[in-house]
């Protein structure tokens, strides 16, 4: 499969998606000015993804900031992941949050209340 | 009226709008359109004015949620009004200031009037909710998909009211028959909470 590598920026986020070396990582900040045509090519890449899968699938989210519009666009990658999920196999969400930022931690606990997915969070 | 006196009187205004700026303590305004690399510069510099004043961290990060919000709105949902026979759309004023106690981001743009009893039924409805109300109507808002075209402003408002835990305060000025001024302030403690 394809390598998504993006570098981070100071309005789109960090994103590595590896099948190879089993990355998934989203990281940084997210106000894109168009979130939907920036968010498509990580999710077709995730559908793809889905149809052959590793045996334990980690999706990393290390993110500092996202605004709403982005917000749709992040649960659009867990719904891809809770299908995944659902057809038996092994999904993780880690969460990663500033250890200050109760906003942050708060918004990957509303995630996991509404994706049936494990979630662990993880403080730094 | 001569040139002069005219230049006088247009210097004399802007002494006074300058001493009306720091009187309200107005650290940041703008008129025009709003465009992302806008939303970008804004940001950018109100974050770094704020780290130089070692603002907290969670109250340099409500701020920054609050403009991004804002500043889309403007964008997404500002209504088109002519004026002098120019049509202006995705345009507003913006002003952020800074008190002892608080940040204020305020925004005013021009909206239809058929749409003030839709902003009005929104904006009342959040300020009534309390934090878990919240939380479960932002939780519903972002799954019913319903972005439309323009993105949801309803996710923006109950995002602002969650981070601030204040009340937003909003008018509406009339403009002419179609169209008011809609103006929004959303307010930050600078106390670390």
């Amino acid at each position: 499969m394809e390598i998504i590598k993006l570098q981070g920026t100071e309005d789109t986020p960090g994103i590595i998606l590896d099948a190879e070396t089993e990355t998934m990582e989203i990281s940084g900040r997210s106000l894109p000015e168009d979130v939907a045509a920036f968010y498509e090519p990580a999710l077709n890449w995730l559908k793809k993804y889905s149809e052959n899968p590793g045996d334990k699938t980690i999706f990393n989210f290390k993110l500092t900031y996202f605004n709403t519009a982005s917000s749709k666009q992040l649960l659009e990658i867990l719904v891809i992941l809770e299908e995944l999920q659902k057809k038996g196999n092994d999904v993780l969400i880690r969460w990663h949050f500033p250890e200050d930022d109760e906003d942050m931690e708060e918004a990957g606990d509303e995630y996991a209340d509404i994706v049936d997915v494990p979630f662990e969070k993880v403080s730094y | 009226m001569d040139k002069k006196t005219d230049i006088n009187g247009f210097l004399e205004f802007v002494y006074e709008f300058y001493k009306t700026m720091k009187a309200h303590e107005i650290t940041l305004v703008y008129e025009g359109e709003i465009t992302h690399q806008i939303t970008k510069a804004f940001t950018s510099l109100t974050e770094s004015n704020m780290s130089k004043d070692e603002e907290p961290s969670s109250v340099q990060r409500r701020v920054f949620h609050v403009m991004v919000e804002c500043l889309q709105n403007i964008s997404k949902h500002a209504d088109n009004y002519t004026s002098n026979d120019h049509s202006y759309s995705g345009r507003g004023i913006f002003l952020v200031s800074k008190g002892k106690n608080e940040y204020c981001v305020t925004t005013g743009n021009a909206v239809d009037n058929d749409r003030i009893g839709y902003l009005t039924d929104l904006l009342g409805n959040v300020n009534k909710l309390g934090k878990e109300d919240l939380k479960e109507l932002y939780k519903r808002q972002i799954q019913e998909g319903r972005l439309s075209e323009k993105g949801g402003a309803g996710l923006g408002f109950i995002d602002i009211k969650r981070k601030t835990n204040r009340e937003l305060e909003y008018h509406f000025f009339p403009i002419s028959n179609a169209t008011s001024f809609f103006l929004l302030t959303s307010t930050i403690s600078r106390s670390d909470i």
